[in-house]
């Protein structure tokens, strides 16, 4: 018997199978980083002394970041649009520019972090610090899973839209929804621990 | 399921993280995990290498449960049989579809928490460690701004959910034995799912009636003391409606039944002793007793071990085609019953009389312990006997996969879809799209011949 | 979400860049007010502000949630709720005893 509702949505739900199964897991994820933001408050407000973000913190570097990340967000939107208009060559290039997105991110990253290390900024020299590679870092980890998936859909995964165009896109979207919540978090996490 | 490969992934990942935890016993120096499964610090933070293996050992299992949480919400909302609503479900899929959003949503703040506590281990951070913190006579190096309480409120806002994930199931269980062997519907099915979704919401709430001698406040104790007897309520009705549905039913006491029966008393024993531990000021005498002990075993043990029981000895023949030998599964269940009870009852006495849990000596140390080392004795012989009483049970366990009664796909004469696959099923399970036509438990309808009208055939 | 015309598409298309636009507007605004060094209530409370609307495009719009179903309405409201109880209850029963006692004279 073949799985349904893989592709097709179900009437009395209006979805499909894939695209409850990416929400649930945003669902699980949004609490994975609410308890590292409640971390956050309790060791602020706990603390006697606490450091502006900016006080330590690169801002310039990081807004560029912020910026990086909408963009990718967008292409990543209309990397899907694009399939839905069936324009496979669109699609490619702004999955692509998606990916390459993502790279820049991870670059700066690699540059932020260098800089703190050569300062002598370790996650054990303050709680500060701690809370800051903490939630940066699995942050982090994220985009770099989000990136692992987006190549895949654009190289090897993407033979799946010449046979079952539909399911592709869908695919596609879901990979995005996790994309765009890779980017949400940042959104919170950027003001948190830059400009606070 | 909806994601067979998920699924599988589920498996692997929860694989890993028992390899990587039982590697943790084989350690050379540093010993094992020896933090408790609370893994509170600072003692975690400075134990063995061990419990660093432990934490990521948690991630593994962790990710598992995210994995499978997710295929079966997935697969209970989506890959329903035509005809098969909400309110069709046989109880026990309400019970798994619940716990399922308590995993979901409580598990990654323990992931987090893991990953902190690994950082303070690993990356000498100090989320846990509070200043000044001393160990053996010297001011612990990366010590500094952290809190203890961090740690225990990110652990009980999943352990709190877990102990339900740990019941709702065999509660389930214990449903479909019930309903299957009185020949009645069960009764209150309506109020039954609809305490379980308050019972689910409500194990969000409760979680620091795990805390109450850390120090919080009277308004705090009080929310969470208050909370905690609400949720009493949807267990108390779950029970009641399990016990009314005995009403009347024309009782078959197969195995499967006698352990369903023996979890109504148990379970009640165990939910009632949980009260004075929910009410902050009662709790202070009993907390960290052997009271504690033996309330969480009397629900976990004669609770979800007796519904783990009642589930192996119903599905075993859909599983593998033939029956379990009757008469081994009576002597695993008195035996089973009567040592429980004999290893967890004397427990409320030691923790009334003050005794702490995990002494290495059972109290015997202490001058207000003497009278009550005795049940110490009695505990233990009741763990002896309790585990020879298993024998019959892993005897009868793979000894009927071969010499077992051979049976067809509906040996209980049940009503739910499952019964509608052969025994074994086959891949796929079914021999073709099952279809369901009414609710779950019409059992005795009048004017039928059989008493028993499955969901899945037409007429 | 599967199957749309391209008139849907191109509507949709001149949402993304109007809502790429506003994020980048609210961004340079969360910064400059980061540069303004507010005390610490007020300043946390613009920041939660401009990032709550930011998300909240790119919730509504990127992942559609506006168009969403209801089933995908409940799970994340539910979600919500927690992540709320998350964040708030250890703080108030952490502090709890403490700052009520604190201005008592």
């Amino acid at each position: 018997m073949e799985i349904p509702y893989t592709v097709a949505a179900r009437e009395d739900t209006g979805l499909n199978n894939g695209k409850i199964g990416i929400w649930l897991f945003l669902a699980s994820e949004v609490m994975l980083f609410g308890a590292l933001f409640a971390t956050y408050i309790l060791l602020r407000v706990g603390s006697t002394e606490w450091p502006h973000g900016y006080t330590i913190l690169n801002v310039p570097l990081a807004t560029f970041n912020t910026i990086v990340l909408i963009s990718s967000s967008v292409t990543m939107v209309m990397a899907w649009a694009s399939l839905m208009r069936r324009r496979f060559g669109t699609f490619r290039i702004y999955q692509g520019v998606t990916v390459l997105l993502g790279g820049v991110f991870l670059m700066v990253k690699y540059f932020e972090y260098s800089a703190k290390f050569h300062h002598e900024l370790f996650p054990r020299t303050n709680n500060f610090m701690a809370i800051y590679f903490t939630l940066t870092g699995l942050h982090m980890l994220h985009v770099i899973g989000g990136m692992v998936v987006n190549a895949y859909l654009l190289g090897p995964g993407s033979k799946l839209y010449k046979t079952n165009p539909e399911w592709f896109t869908n695919r596609v979207e879901n990979s995005g929804l996790f994309w765009h919540f890779v980017d949400l978090v940042w959104i919170f996490l950027f003001p948190t621990l830059y400009l606070l | 399921m909806a994601f067979p490969k998920i699924n599988m992934l589920s498996y692997q990942s929860y694989f890993l993280g028992g390899v990587t935890m039982i590697a943790s016993f084989f350690i050379p120096e540093g010993g094992a995990a020896q933090a408790g499964w609370t893994s509170y610090p600072p003692l975690a933070n400075i134990s063995g290498s061990g419990q660093t293996w432990w934490l990521i050992g948690m991630i593994f299992l962790i990710t598992s449960s995210l994995l499978g949480s997710i295929n079966f919400i997935v697969t209970t909302i989506q890959l329903r049989a035509p005809g098969l609503t909400f309110m069709r479900f046989p109880f026990f899929v309400w019970a798994q579809f619940v716990t399922s959003f308590l995993l979901l949503l409580a598990f990654p703040p323990l992931e987090a928490a893991g990953v902190l506590q690994l950082m303070d281990r690993v990356a000498g951070t100090s989320f846990f460690m509070p200043t000044g913190l001393v160990v053996s006579g010297q001011v612990a190096p990366n010590a500094g701004g952290g809190n203890p309480l961090l740690w225990q409120h990110l652990f009980w806002f999943l352990a709190h959910p877990e102990v339900y994930v740990l019941i709702l199931p065999a509660m389930g269980i214990v449903a479909e034995v019930i309903a299957n062997n009185t020949r009645k519907p069960l009764w209150g099915y309506r109020s039954m799912v609809y305490s379980l979704g308050f019972l689910g919401f409500m194990s969000f709430i409760v979680w620091a009636h795990h805390m109450f001698m850390t120090g919080m406040g009277t308004v705090m104790s009080t929310f969470f003391q208050t909370t905690t007897m609400i949720i009493s309520i949807p267990s108390v009705v779950i029970l009641t409606a399990l016990i009314l549905s005995l009403w009347g039913g024309s009782i078959r006491f197969t195995t499967p039944m006698l352990f369903a029966l023996a979890f109504l008393p148990m379970f009640g024993i165990g939910g009632l002793t949980g009260l004075p531990l929910g009410l902050s000021v009662t709790d202070i005498p009993l907390h960290d007793t052997y009271y504690v002990i033996g309330h969480f075993h009397y629900v976990v043990a004669p609770g979800t071990l007796f519904g783990l029981m009642a589930g192996i000895y119903y599905w075993y023949p859909k599983a593998t085609g033939r029956m379990m030998n009757e008469f081994l599964g009576k002597l695993h269940f008195w035996g089973s019953f009567v040592f429980m009870n004999l290893v967890f009852m004397p427990m409320f006495f030691l923790g009334l009389a003050g005794v702490s849990r995990r002494l290495f000596d059972g109290g015997e140390t202490y001058q207000f312990a003497q009278p009550a080392l005795h049940y110490n004795v009695m505990s233990s012989w009741g763990a002896w006997m309790l585990g020879i009483a298993q024998i019959p049970f892993i005897i009868n366990f793979f000894w009927s996969m071969k010499g077992g009664r051979k049976v067809g796909a509906n040996p209980w004469e049940a009503t739910t879809l499952e019964w509608a696959a052969p025994s074994p099923p086959p891949h796929g399970n079914f021999d073709h799209p099952p279809e369901v036509y009414r609710g779950p438990y019409e059992y005795s309808v009048p004017g039928r011949t059989t008493d028993f009208q499955p969901q899945f055939e037409r007429a | 979400m599967s199957g749309s015309h391209d008139v849907d598409i191109d509507k949709h298309v001149r949402i993304y860049i109007t809502v790429f636009v506003s994020l980048m507007v609210l961004t340079l605004i969360t910064v400059a007010v980061g540069y303004l060094h507010l005390p610490v209530g007020p300043a946390v409370a613009v920041a939660l502000l401009i990032a709550s609307i930011k998300g909240g495009l790119v919730a509504c719009y990127f992942m559609h949630l506006i168009s969403e179903r209801k089933l995908i309405y409940y799970v994340l409201f539910s979600t919500v709720v927690l992540f709320l109880v998350l964040l708030l209850v250890p703080l108030v029963t952490v502090h709890d005893g403490t700052w009520i006692n604190r201005h008592i004279p």
